[in-house]
C-alpha cells in the first residue's frame, strides 16, 4: 500500500519534470478536453435530470406535514443537489466514463509498446500522456458539474410541477430561500479534487499495465474502484474541513 | 559505434544478463542471435534506456549513456530510431502522423513544410508513398514494419535498433525488410542492432554477429564465420533451423555446400 502510494507519489514528479513544449501540451488538452468534456454531455445531463427529478418526488413524498411549506422541497433539492450530488454523483458517473477510458487507453499503450515507443524518442511519455489528461479533466470536471446543478433543479421543477406534487412558483420560492453562494464555491472546489483524483488515478492505473488485454481489463476496473473510494473519502474531508 | 561493457541485470534475483561485454559497430547490421529467453530483449532495452542494467556501463560514440545525466541521456536518446516487434505505431494517428510525430516533437525549428517533405521521403523511401493518409489498423504486418522503419529514420538517427522485425511476417516479407534495414544502414551509415533469432536474417543482414545464451555472449563474427564455429550450444541453435534442413534436403549437389556439410558434420 505505501509502496504503491511512493510509486503514485514518484508518478506525478515525473509529470511534471522535463515536461514537453506548453505549445504541445495545451494541444494535447484541447483534444483531451473534448473526449472528457464534450462527450460527456449527454451521460451528465441524463443522470444529473433524473436525479434531480427522483430527489423532488421522494421528498414531497415524505413531506406529509402541513406545517412545512412545499417551497421546502424546492429548497432541498438545491441544497442536495449543490452540496453533494451535483459534484459526487457527477464524479462518480465520470470515474466510469473518463476513469475507464484513460486506464484502459494508457494500458493499451502500455501493452503494444506505444508507451516505450514515446521514450526511446526521448519524450517523457509521463508529461506528453498524462499531464494533458490532467489538466483536461480539472478544466472539465466543474463544467460538467455546473450543468448537472442547473439540469438536476430544472428535473427536480419539471417532476414537482407535472406530477402535481407543488406549484411551480412554490418550487422556485424554495430554490430562491436561503440562497448561500459558499456553496456553489464548495461544489467547485470538490470538483475539481474529483477530477484531480479520478484522472490522476486511473492514469496511474492504465501506465503501470503489464501483461495483455486481459489485464487492460483489469487496470480499468481497478481505475473505476479505486477513483470511486478516493472520491467518497475526498468527499467527507472535504465536508469536514471546508463546511 | 555502441560499447556495452559487463552489463548485468536480474529480475527479482535471477540474472539474465551475466556480464555482457560487446561492441556494435557503426555502418554495419549487428545481429543480437539467441534462443527464447536468453537475454537478447533485455540488452536492447537496456541499450536503448528503456531498463537501467544493475551493473555495467553502455557508451555511444564515446558518451557514457548509463548512470549519466537526464541531459546527456536525452540528447543520445534523440538520436536513436527503434522499430519495435508489434511496430508501435500510434493507434489515433495516421501513418503520416506517425511518421511526423518525432519530428515535431524533437525538431520544433522544421517547418509545417519541410517535415511533410521529410515524411513524403521517408515514406517514399520504404514503399509506402501511398498510405500516408491510412491507419495503422488498415496496415499489414509488412507494412505496419515499414512504417516503423520511416518513423525511425525521419528525425535523421544515428542508431537503429530493431526487435525482431521478422516476427509475425512470411518469409518474403521478412527478406524484404531486412533488406531494407541493410540498405538504410549503409545508405545512411548508421549502427544498426538487430534482435532475431532468425537464421534467415542471419544469412541475409548477419554482418556483426553476437550470440547470446543464457545471458552470456558465447560467440562474435560474421555470417561467413558462423558456419564454421566450435561452440556447441550456437551449433545446435544453428542447425536446429528448418532453414538449414531444408537447404540440405534442396541442394544436395553442392551450392550451399557450406551449409551442409555443416549440417553433416553436426549430425
Amino acid at each position: 500500500m505505501l509502496k504503491t502510494f511512493g510509486s503514485f507519489v514518484l508518478f506525478l514528479r515525473g509529470m511534471v519534470t522535463r515536461t514537453e513544449r506548453f505549445s504541445v501540451l495545451w494541444k494535447r488538452t484541447i483534444d483531451e478536453a473534448i473526449l472528457i468534456g464534450v462527450d460527456s454531455i449527454v451521460i451528465v445531463s441524463i443522470v444529473s435530470a433524473f436525479i434531480g427529478a427522483v430527489t423532488c418526488v421522494q421528498i414531497a413524498y415524505n413531506l406529509t406535514n402541513p406545517l412545512i411549506p412545499q417551497s421546502t422541497i424546492g429548497y432541498m433539492v438545491r441544497e442536495m443537489t449543490i452540496l453533494e450530488l451535483a459534484p459526487t454523483i457527477t464524479s462518480i458517473v465520470l470515474a466510469g466514463k473518463v476513469g475507464s477510458s484513460i486506464a484502459g487507453g494508457l494500458g493499451t499503450m502500455r501493452i503494444t509498446e506505444q508507451v516505450s515507443a514515446l521514450e526511446v524518442m526521448g519524450i517523457n511519455s509521463t508529461s506528453y500522456l498524462v499531464f494533458p489528461r490532467i489538466l483536461a479533466a480539472i478544466l472539465m470536471f466543474p463544467l460538467l458539474v455546473i450543468l448537472a446543478m442547473g439540469l438536476s433543479i430544472l428535473g427536480g421543477y419539471l417532476a414537482g410541477t407535472l406530477t402535481g406534487a407543488m406549484a411551480p412558483q412554490e418550487f422556485i420560492e424554495g430554490i430562491r430561500e436561503d440562497f448561500v453562494p459558499y456553496n456553489i464555491v464548495f461544489a467547485l472546489i470538490k470538483s475539481v479534487v474529483f477530477a484531480f483524483l479520478v484522472s490522476a488515478i486511473s492514469a496511474f492505473k492504465g501506465f503501470n499495465t503489464q501483461g495483455g488485454a486481459l489485464e487492460v481489463g483489469a487496470a480499468s476496473t481497478g481505475a473505476v474502484t479505486n477513483s470511486i473510494i478516493a472520491i467518497l473519502v475526498a468527499d467527507f474531508v472535504l465536508a469536514a474541513v471546508l463546511l | 559505434m555502441i560499447e556495452v561493457s559487463n552489463v548485468q541485470k536480474a529480475f527479482d534475483g535471477n540474472p539474465v544478463l551475466k556480464g555482457i561485454t560487446c561492441t556494435f559497430e557503426t555502418g554495419k547490421c549487428n545481429l543480437l542471435l539467441g534462443g527464447s529467453g536468453t537475454g537478447k530483449s533485455v540488452l536492447l532495452q537496456c541499450i536503448v534506456g528503456l531498463m537501467k542494467p544493475d551493473i555495467g556501463s553502455i557508451t555511444f560514440d564515446g558518451t557514457v549513456y548509463t548512470n549519466s545525466k537526464v541531459g546527456i541521456r536525452q540528447e543520445i536518446r534523440r538520436k536513436i530510431g527503434m522499430l519495435f516487434q508489434g511496430s508501435a505505431l500510434f493507434d489515433s494517428m495516421t501513418v503520416a502522423q506517425n511518421v511526423e510525430f518525432p519530428l515535431q516533437m524533437l525538431t520544433p525549428e522544421m517547418t509545417l513544410e519541410e517535415r511533410r517533405d521529410r515524411v513524403e521521403f521517408c515514406l517514399s523511401r520504404v514503399g509506402l508513398e501511398n498510405a500516408g493518409t491510412k491507419m495503422p489498423a488498415e496496415l499489414s504486418g509488412g507494412m505496419k514494419k515499414r512504417v516503423g522503419i520511416a518513423r525511425a529514420i525521419a528525425p535523421h538517427c544515428t542508431y537503429l535498433f530493431c526487435d525482431e522485425p521478422n516476427s509475425g511476417l512470411d518469409p518474403a516479407t521478412s527478406i524484404k525488410i531486412d533488406k531494407l534495414i541493410y540498405e538504410i544502414t549503409h545508405e545512411y551509415n548508421i549502427t544498426t542492432v538487430v534482435v532475431t533469432h532468425d537464421m534467415n536474417s542471419v544469412i541475409e543482414i548477419g554482418e556483426h554477429i553476437i550470440f547470446l545464451h543464457e545471458g552470456q555472449k558465447l560467440w562474435d563474427g560474421t555470417k561467413d564465420e558462423i558456419l564454421n564455429v566450435e561452440v556447441p550450444e550456437l551449433k545446435e541453435f544453428i542447425f536446429s533451423s528448418s532453414l538449414v534442413r531444408a537447404a540440405k534436403r534442396v541442394d544436395d549437389e553442392g551450392g550451399l555446400a557450406a551449409i551442409s556439410d555443416e549440417f553433416d558434420a553436426h549430425a
